[in-house]
């Protein structure tokens, strides 16, 4: 029988009066990594923690390699490697120190020097932890998720404070682990990270999980994706429109600048291009934009600060 | 060359020995990079102790030579310092660096975790009780003769230090890392003068000797002051002792969380 790495089903956590996690089910194939994509508050944290076993559900079933996080912790902790949002070492310790005390603690560590090299942490292997920046820390916490070869990975905010190169060290890294089999499991609100990494994401919002799919299918169909065209201004523009398909539109928001909205495909990019030849116009700039992870991000969970 | 990085899982838990002995290193040697815990384990206890040879002068400890009465104090000091300011202050920032939380997530057991503090709490113990005893007999200390005044001692550590090491962690566990280190401190200092730890419980006001005698340090204190002038201590003080480690014991065991 084929479990699902992660089974999270009807999931209700609360704090005091406040409800951080409402009614939430989401599943994790063996062999992927799935984003959990969320604004601040959204319950992501809570909903990884509890799969660690740190908590333990109000309400709902959590289940890890089909095992219980909480009763069945012995046996699922040598499997699941966890990287915490922030923290996890003594201030005092030696970043190759805290490693190799990882390390040891597993029958099949990974050889503690060439992680350290992969990395990149060689420059402050024997720096303490105190001292460590932020990035430093997000590393040796990744590096000390890994050590133990664990098949279940999960990752709170991985790239959190890293500068861009480590954010991309950190990236092939995750996906170098996939196609050596480990599953991963990532919170995040950076959604290039969730768009470039992940099989598979599931948008959180107030504690449910509000959208699932991979990120092609969840930044939507085509159907509204845009066509901007910089041209003369002042076109008269109901002879295109008549061109155009159904369900087509286009407008001049700004002179000078078109927007053509509408299923876009090859055939309405050509159309539109033909048009403004036919004109006897010079297309300045013509952009195809697709609707990003982004604006199908913050249109489901909307624009307000939180 | 490196060693390629082999990527693959092998997931697996090191022998439980391996990660106990592991886990005692570590806190070992965090213990011991501390300046501060040194100084409140080591140095002050051997300040007092030479201090106390010329105690008659700042404090009335009774009768016999000062030295035999204030080497038990300060042996019982030691375990005081060690076995509770020491561990509820490395314990509460702990706590609050996430460490017990990412340990929690390791496969090294909860029991393993307290284990490594308890075995480097007495490893650092034995070290201390083994440097204050020599420097007491190089400073004229004469205590009760033969094994057993040693072997009480013995018992009477590993009583003290799990009636202390209890409370430790009752407050570690539940107090956050500022006020712990607060508490600790402040304890530390309340017990030393005022808990008759290191001067004998009868120099107090007859009106707060009944109230002290239940102190833990004070039945520490007079405990081994009576192991080391007639050779063993009064049954009260391991009752006392053991008293205390299973109320603090208790509410320990209830009350800890591990963030």
């Amino acid at each position: 029988m084929s479990h699902a790495a992660v089974e999270v089903t009807d999931l209700v956590m609360r704090y005091g009066d406040v409800t951080a996690v409402d009614g939430l089910t989401l599943r994790v194939e063996p062999g992927t990594v799935t984003s959990i994509l969320g604004p601040n508050g959204a319950g992501k944290t809570t909903t990884i923690e509890t799969c660690e076993g740190f908590r333990r559900p109000h309400a709902g079933r959590v289940r890890v390699l089909g095992l219980d996080p909480v009763a069945d912790a012995a046996e699922l902790r040598p499997r699941v490697g966890v990287m915490l949002q922030s923290g996890g070492a003594w201030l005092g310790v030696r970043t190759e120190e805290m490693l190799r005390h990882m390390a040891s603690l597993h029958a099949h560590p990974l050889d503690v020097p060439a992680l350290i090299e992969r990395l990149g942490m060689g420059s402050f292997a024997r720096t303490s932890y105190r001292r460590l920046s932020g990035g430093e820390r997000q590393r040796l916490s990744l590096a000390m998720a890994i050590v133990g070869r664990p098949e279940l990975l999960f990752l709170d905010e991985p790239s959190a404070g890293l500068d861009p190169q480590s954010r991309r060290a950190t990236w092939d890294l995750v996906a170098e682990l996939r196609e050596h089999g480990v599953t991963t499991v990532l919170t995040t609100h950076f959604m290039d990270e969730a768009e470039t990494l992940s099989d598979f994401v599931h948008i959180v919002d107030s504690g449910r999980v509000i959208a699932s799919g991979s990120p092609g299918e969840l930044s939507g169909d085509g159907s509204r994706n845009t066509i901007r065209v910089t041209a003369r201004p002042g076109l008269a523009l109901g002879p295109l429109a008549d061109r155009l398909p159904t369900g087509s539109s286009i407008e001049e928001p700004v002179p000078g600048q078109y927007v053509v909205t509408g299923d876009v495909c090859p055939p309405l990019v050509t159309a539109v291009a033909r048009w403004f030849s036919d004109q006897d116009v010079l297309v300045e700039s013509m952009l195809v934009e697709r609707q990003s992870l982004e604006d199908r991000f913050l249109e489901l969970t909307g624009k307000a600060l939180r | 060359m490196m060693t390629p990085l082999d990527l693959s899982p092998a997931p697996g838990a090191a022998p439980r020995g391996a990660m106990l002995r592991s886990q005692t290193a570590m806190e070992l040697k965090l213990l011991l990079r501390n300046g501060e815990q040194v100084l409140l384990t080591i140095i002050i206890p051997l300040i007092l102790l030479i201090a106390g040879t010329r105690s008659d002068r700042i404090v009335d400890l009774g009768p016999g030579r000062p030295i035999d009465v204030i080497t038990p104090g300060v042996l019982a000091l030691a375990i005081l310092s060690t076995s509770f300011t020491s561990l509820a202050i490395a314990t509460g920032f702990e706590r609050r660096y996430g460490v017990l939380k990412r340990l929690g997530a390791s496969p090294l057991p909860r029991s393993g975790l307290v284990i490594g503090k308890i075995a480097a709490v007495v490893l650092v113990e034995i070290a201390q009780l083994a440097l204050l005893s020599v420097v007491a007999l190089l400073l004229g200390w004469e205590p009760a003769g033969g094994v057993f005044p040693w072997l009480w001692l013995a018992l009477l550590a590993v009583l003290g230090t799990a009636a202390f090491g209890s409370l430790a962690l009752l407050i570690a566990g539940t107090l956050r890392a500022e006020a712990t280190l607060a508490l600790a401190n402040l304890v530390y200092v309340v017990l030393l003068v005022g808990g008759a730890l290191l001067v004998p419980l009868d120099r107090y006001p007859d009106a707060a000797q009944s109230v002290l005698g239940l102190l833990p340090s004070a039945a520490l204190g007079e405990g081994l002051r009576d192991t080391f002038a007639v050779g063993a201590p009064h049954w009260s003080a391991v009752a006392v002792l053991a008293g205390w480690t299973a109320v603090a014991g208790a509410l320990t065991t209830r009350s800890f969380t591990w963030e």
